[in-house]
């Protein structure tokens, strides 16, 4: 037996004693802290629930399947922090707490309950890898102390706590150096620094989120790999799937493209870094699943025969890259954790792919797999685009295949981002060098297009370090195109050659000058099909049970059977692709939803999806999952085998509802609202005329085709106007304009305007408010709905508003007329199945903005916080049940409020505003008695600290200045101290509210803001922006609210949040907000 | 885009799979496996105890990093070199993708131009998922490649490489000794060599311990080299051919010196202590077998046999070491009082994961 292993506890030692197990979440999904904790939360309460253990999970994320009230025993829609935790654990009392399923939230929020003393005084036992070594991974200089004990190689590195210290140390390792803060989630306060003046300004930052901070060698260039390690109480220890970055080390794995297994690695490197994965974590007796990150010098050994790396992080906990590799490999390393950390060993846990396997092994794929970040930066006006040690990414896709090229171009099409694959696309790179040099989301195409113009592999190498042989491959692609034909010539060798290198149809198409229809004619007809292939964990060596499946073109033979007749007791569900700003858990929630009720009612569940961080890409929520893209051609390639009853695509957002029609055209029978009235519904012109028809108000707005027009136009309505474009590409923004030059300037930097690239302006409606509706309707008529009310007034995107339920400062008259026109709408498009419409309302007059007749972003959110599960209505609508009744959702003992999280912080440069266009990159949902008491609870569960002392107020218009007095004097009376700017300040103090004065950033006056926000004096800033005066207060603006999200410091930035905001604080304390949970209301 | 040349792969029953040439364009014959492993080619391809095989790779991109330096390495270096022998072992490759362009620092040529050069035929474009499920169901086959599609001609003049001295024609003819670098006084190890692994010798060797590598059939009885141990090493085919020397083990017992095999050494020591072995239907060829060693850890292993030990045939002075996690089936025998043991898997890795590699420890300790 190996001497160096711990001695093994023979007997098994189940941790019986613990029978009731408190779960945190991750919270809301901000950048760095996704959908993929949804899936490991989900999979360890299966785990749990299977050991017949009592589940309390506390997660304000009300758009997860994990907060369903049919997984855990109790969920808590609350803050995950130690105040928060400690009253759940007080009322519940649990034996045991879970730290490593809800990322870093969960993970400092349990260092932190253990550092107070809290886990100790209520007994509550940690289970799976312990607090100690939890603190030796985290906590930099401890780590690398540990690893130094084992002779595990780390960047050389300094800790440091102050700026000075931050200084002398970067001279002594040498610039340019590498800044790491500790005790961060996805490199957050992390960064390169070339000289003495980036590393101040770096290191100031740096320190507002971490007491310390490392200083590390410059490692830029090498290799960056990972293994995903699982160890068990009996110091079993495996590594599940090895994952090599594309991009070497420099830009973080997070926003790094990703292949698994790793490609360029010889066995003996692959070996040595998995044998120093395994020593590490059993040096740190991790118990569950780990991941640990490696940098490897791709060009030489080290001085000692090895080859020379360093270990740059372990995170002990389920991560983002886990989910990846639950994905990659089908091994479900969040379940196995849960499972390990009750005592199980690896040899006693089933594979639950082959049923015939045990768990106690490293899968061997016959395929590769490749993820590619999703950046929404358009998004963001003034964001730094360069993408590196920070995570500014806020989804992914996964591609599987069985060649790079296959996979690379799949993985591109997937990211939905108006690109056909990695050539042949209608936009250009202009600025091919610098795009290769510095990562920026364009990288991959910039590379493609230089090997094409004559840059050689060398040369493309020198200038990005990424591997030659990723460079070959993607020439490979390129190199394809010369062999194009006519559509005449096509042979089925042409097809399938272009097939294997990952070409669409539409690709091909355009390659020899027809259409995507036309090239599946052809291909069809010559039988260039794909096959679809399982993964299995094992290479084949053994068969699969589950169906998780996969299309390639290298192959000839299909894994499981083609269904030779519709099965009428099958239907196919569309997924909702990437998490991208406006589409996130939600619809994942409704896809998975959708699938667990169609299986109760006895039919077969095809999903299609691509997400890793999913939890419908589980392969055990359905019955076939196809890993596969969400295209035209990929959905009808699966439709055709597979031959269901239908398909839905009402719930997995705008990407399944935009393929309706085009489905519907090929023969694919669309389960529920028909294709033609989703048409009618996307259409502006058609919609526009509908509303008309029905004599339904909406606002005023004109398809515009040049400059002098669109003034014209504006004009005439009158300013402020909402000008987009008409054709929307990705991430082009909306906006709103209050003049003529707002106008001129929106179109010259974002729009063309000519016949073919028209802009359509509408009124904004100033002072409205803003109103949703969400329901089920069956042949036209409305079956259930629910009435959510926006907290701020109309011109924030609905995604980024605060939402509640029941609505409470709606007249009786306008609810009323809201039904009329929603039946209305319902009856003309004979909706059967989800919508949503929104409504503006001001002075009781109601317009209609918009109507999707799909699953919308608050379905989770209205199901949850009435009761009734409206995808459950809607599902049985599309399946043609009698669900008629009469279902109460106006009149709740309870209110529920929704509040959006921001992930600014991520986004350097980027300006913390809300406008037309959504920004937020998550939600959360509290439950209270009265609406401040949810409110509080929805905004502190983003993460929101409460001010202690000082408050800044910036405020835009004398109107918000006014309507802000009484929350002042309220802020007076608690004991606040308010800090005003000039304006500001003479207005409260006129109306006898006290406040110090400050000086704007540009007076360059004492005391200035900007020094005080460096000071970090205030603990909260409120900021409300003119739309008047938007030119020449933008820019001290911007400064403000930027340095105020850099220093780490709270901002509200609408007026109506923080009104509703001062009402809270003056009603409730924090011991006076009620710890219930969600079965309680 | 290369000119490319249709090839065939004609198995015993009848299925034909069709892809392109890499490597030597040409034909040959011999036992169609599959080995689920994701790296090490230029090791897989170099082991002895794929002699006589066409071999399967499931793992779909192959040739990336080329193939590395080729040098003569008898004597024993730090670095791995990446080859376990002097030569190619296995009569053909088959694979899904080949990678025409690679790339790594200590890339020495691609690994077409090295089959080529050895007169090796490789397939790509195959798919090998489709084909490993035909070996996993109907078993492993013989299987012919060939560059004129195949008829209604069969592959019955095919001969069994298993009903061959496989191990015999691939060890050394004559004694080899490796001696230590920089200890004076080694312990002396009697390797029998019936294919063996260069990183065996290595391991051996790089602890310290002087290697004496004899060939099969050598008797230890009457060896002129003084030993402290006999290590019986992995090799090719059926164990039941290796008849002269099964017998000598049985009677090198009465030495009572450590005994280590590994592999076939360990079907070998199973027969010489009067187990039996038998055939296995599809075998084991990968790098991730979980092994459970009786009463102790579960280590993932690196294996490539087709025979096991029958557990049941065990003599009663004999016991059980290591077990299949996925299986059942034997991975370790030991004697229940006697220094002789040994395992089915390869502790020496290459290609593969090295969690086992404390098994040389544990050999050169008891010399």
């Amino acid at each position: 037996m190996n001497k160096e292993l711990e001695p093994l506890v023979l007997q098994k030692k189940i941790l019986t004693e613990i029978k009731k197990i408190l779960l945190l979440g991750s919270g809301a999904l901000k950048i760095g802290e996704a959908g993929e904790f949804d899936y490991s939360g989900s999979q360890a309460i299966k785990a749990l629930k299977e050991e017949g253990k009592t589940v309390i999970l506390v997660n304000p994320n009300i758009a997860t399947v994990q907060t369903d009230i049919d997984l855990a025993d109790k969920v808590y829609l609350l803050p995950v922090n130690p105040y928060f935790v400690e009253q759940i654990i007080k009322k519940e009392n649990p034996e045991g707490i879970l730290l490593g399923f809800g990322g870093q939230t969960a993970l400092n929020c349990g260092l932190e309950l253990n550092r107070l003393g809290i886990l100790k005084k209520y007994n509550v036992q940690v289970l799976g890898t312990q607090v100690d070594s939890i603190n030796k991974t985290e906590d930099r200089e401890l780590f690398v102390k540990e690893l130094n004990k084992i002779k595990v190689r780390t960047p050389i590195s300094k800790a440091v706590r102050s700026v000075k210290e931050g200084l002398k140390a970067a001279k002594e390792v040498g610039y340019p150096v590498i800044l790491r803060a500790g005790f961060t989630l996805g490199g957050l306060g992390s960064g390169f620094a070339n000289n003495e003046k980036e590393i101040t300004k770096a290191l100031q930052e740096a320190f507002s989120y971490s007491p310390q901070v490392l200083i590390e060698e410059d490692l830029r260039g090498w290799k960056e790999i990972e293994y995903e390690v699982v160890r068990d109480s009996a110091d079993n220890c495996i590594t599940v799937c090895n994952m090599e970055n594309f991009d070497p080390l420099g830009v973080h794995t997070g926003e790094s493209i990703v292949i698994a297994p790793s490609q360029t690695l010889s066995n003996a490197e692959y070996h040595q870094l998995r044998d120093i994965s395994i020593k590490t974590i059993r040096h740190f007796k991790i118990m569950g699943e780990c991941n640990i990150q490696f940098a490897l010098n791709p060009k030489s050994v080290s001085e000692t025969g090895e080859f020379d790396y360093r270990v740059i992080e372990v995170n002990a906990r389920l991560s983002r890259s886990s989910a990846l590799a639950s994905k990659v490999t089908g091994y479900p390393l969040a379940y196995i954790a849960a499972k390990l950390s009750l005592g199980y060993k690896l040899t006693e846990l089933e594979n639950s792919i082959t049923k015939k396997t045990y768990s106690c092994f490293e899968p061997a794929l016959d395929y590769v797999a490749l993820k590619i970040p999703r950046w929404d930066l358009a998004k963001f006006p003034r964001v730094e685009e360069e993408i590196g040690s920070k995570m500014k990414s806020v989804g992914e896709v996964m591609a599987i295949g069985r060649s790079f090229p296959e996979v690379l171009q799949k993985a591109i099409r997937m990211l939905q981002v108006g690109k056909f694959g990695l050539v042949l696309n209608t936009s250009k790179t202009q600025t091919i060098k610098q795009d290769i040099i510095t990562p920026t989301p364009r990288r991959l195409f910039a590379i493609s297009r230089a090997l094409r113009d004559g840059y050689t592999v060398d040369e493309v190498h020198n200038m990005s370090s990424i591997d030659k042989w990723f460079l070959y491959q993607i020439r490979n692609i390129d190199n394809f195109r010369k062999l194009a034909t006519t559509k005449e010539n096509i042979t089925a060798d042409f097809l399938l050659e272009a097939k294997k290198l990952g070409y669409s149809d539409k690709q091909i198409g355009l390659l020899v000058g027809t259409d995507e229809d036309e090239i599946r004619k052809i291909r069809k007809s010559l039988g260039v099909l794909p096959v679809f292939k399982q993964i299995d964990t094992l290479a084949a060596e053994y068969p699969a049970e589950t169906n998780y499946l996969y299309s390639t073109y290298h192959g000839d033979t299909n894994d499981v059977e083609e269904t030779k007749e519709t099965d009428k007791k099958k239907i196919m569900i569309l997924g909702s692709g990437p998490y991208k700003i406006g589409s996130s858990v939600e619809f994942d929630w409704c896809c998975v939803t959708t699938a667990k009720i169609l299986r109760k009612l006895g039919y077969k569940v095809v999903m299609v999806n691509y997400n890793p961080e999913t939890v419908s890409t589980d392969y055990d929520i359905c019955d076939k999952l196809y890993f596969e893209e969400l295209s035209l051609e990929r959905v009808l390639d699966i439709y055709e085998f597979e031959k269901p009853l239908g398909i839905i695509i009402s719930m997995g957002g705008q990407i399944p509802n935009n393929l309706a029609l085009k489905l519907h055209e090929n023969n694919a029978w669309i389960l529920g609202t028909s294709p033609h009235s989703i048409d009618k519904c996307e259409d502006r012109n058609k919609f526009s005329s509908i509303l008309d028809r029905l004599e339904i108000d909406q606002p005023v707005w004109q398809e515009l085709a040049d400059l002098k027009q669109a003034k014209k136009f504006s004009n005439q309505i009158g300013y402020p106007v909402l000008i987009r474009p008409s054709y929307v590409l990705s991430g082009t923004a909306m906006k709103v304009c209050n003049d003529d030059r707002s106008l001129e300037e929106y179109i010259k930097e974002h729009a063309q305007i000519s016949k073919d690239f028209p802009v359509v302006i509408s009124k904004f409606e100033e002072g409205a408010k803003e109103i949703e509706i969400d329901g089920v309707g069956q042949n036209g008529e409305l079956i259930i709905y629910a009435i959510s009310e926006h907290v701020e007034n109309a011109g924030v995107h609905s995604g980024d508003a605060t939402l509640a339920i029941p609505p409470q400062k709606l007249y009786f008259e306008t609810v009323h007329q809201i039904k009329r026109i929603t039946k209305a709408i319902v009856k003309e498009l004979k909706i059967t199945g989800p919508f949503n419409i929104q409504y503006l309302a001001k002075e009781n007059k109601v317009k209609v903005i918009e109507c999707n007749l799909r699953a919308s972003r608050s379905f989770p959110f209205i199901s949850k916080a009435t009761n009734y599960n409206f995808i459950d209505f809607a599902v049985k609508s599309i399946l043609g049940h009698d669900i008629k009744g009469d279902y109460k959702t106006l009149d709740l003992d309870h209110i529920v409020v929704k509040a959006p999280q921001f992930s600014f912080s991520r986004l350097s440069g980027a300006d913390p505003i809300l406008g037309v266009e959504m920004s937020s990159t998550g939600e959360v949902a509290c439950f209270g008695e009265s609406m401040e008491e949810a409110f509080l609870k929805s905004l502190l569960s983003t993460g929101f600290r409460l001010p202690k002392q000082n408050i800044l107020l910036t405020l835009g218009d004398l109107e918000d200045k006014i309507e802000f007095l009484d929350s002042a004097r309220k802020l007076n009376e608690m004991g606040f101290t308010i800090f005003a700017t000039t304006n500001t300040h003479a207005l409260l103090k006129e109306h006898k509210v006290k406040s110090k004065l400050v000086y704007k950033i540009n007076e360059k006056k004492n005391p200035n803001i900007l020094s005080m926000l460096e000071k970090k004096k205030f603990d909260l800033v409120i900021n409300t922006q003119s739309m008047k005066h938007e030119h020449k207060s933008m820019r001290d603006g911007y400064i403000m609210r930027r340095k105020a999200i850099d220093y780490n410091i709270p901002l509200i930035n609408n007026l109506k949040i923080a009104v509703l905001f001062v009402n809270s604080i003056y009603k409730y304390k924090l011991e006076q907000l009620e710890i219930k949970s969600m079965d309680e209301y | 885009m290369k000119q490319k040349q249709k090839v065939y792969l004609r198995l015993a029953n009848g299925k034909t799979f069709t892809g392109y040439s890499f490597g030597k364009y040409g034909n040959s014959d011999g036992e169609v496996v599959f080995t689920t492993g994701m790296t090490g080619y230029p090791e897989s391809l170099t082991d002895p105890s794929y002699s006589g095989q066409i071999l399967v790779f499931t793992y779909p991109l192959i040739g990336n990093y080329g193939i590395p330096h080729f040098e003569r390495d008898d004597s024993a270096k730090t670095i791995q070199n990446g080859f376990e022998s002097g030569r190619i072992q296995v009569r053909g490759m088959i694979i899904s993708n080949y990678s025409f362009e690679y790339s790594h620092f200590d890339a020495a040529g691609s690994l077409h131009t090295w089959l080529q050069e050895n007169d090796i035929p490789g397939i790509y474009g195959i798919d090998t998922r489709e084909l490993t499920k035909t070996l996993r169901t109907t078993g492993v086959m013989l299987g012919k490649i060939t560059t004129e599609l195949p008829g209604s001609e069969d592959t019955a003049e095919i001969i069994d490489p298993n009903e061959t001295d496989l191990a015999g024609m691939v060890g050394v003819r004559e004694p080899v000794v490796y001696s230590p670098k920089k200890n004076k006084n080694p312990k002396k190890i009697l390797l029998i060599d019936c294919g063996v692994k260069n990183n065996i010798i290595r391991n051996f060797v790089n602890r310290g311990a002087e290697v004496i590598r004899v060939p099969l059939g050598y008797d230890p009885m009457k060896s002129e080299y003084e030993f402290d141990g006999i290590f019986v090493s992995n090799g090719p085919g059926d164990p039941k051919m290796c008849t002269a020397t099964i017998d000598n083990l049985k009677r090198s017992f009465s030495l009572n010196k450590p005994i280590f095999g590994i592999c076939l050494g360990s079907q070998i020591l199973g027969l010489s202590a009067g187990a039996d072995t038998y055939k296995l239907k599809f075998g084991h060829r990968s790098q991730n077998q979980p092994c459970i060693e009786v009463g102790g850890h579960c280590y993932i292993t690196s294996q490539n046999h087709g025979y096991a030990v029958d557990t049941k045939t065990l003599p009663q002075d004999w016991q059980e070491w290591f077990i299949n996690n996925n299986d059942g089936t034997n991975e370790g025998v030991k004697h229940n009082s006697k220094p002789f043991f040994a395992v089915q898997f390869h502790p020496e890795s290459s290609p593969g994961p090295n969690d086992t590699g404390w098994l040389f420890d544990k050999f050169i300790e008891m010399l």
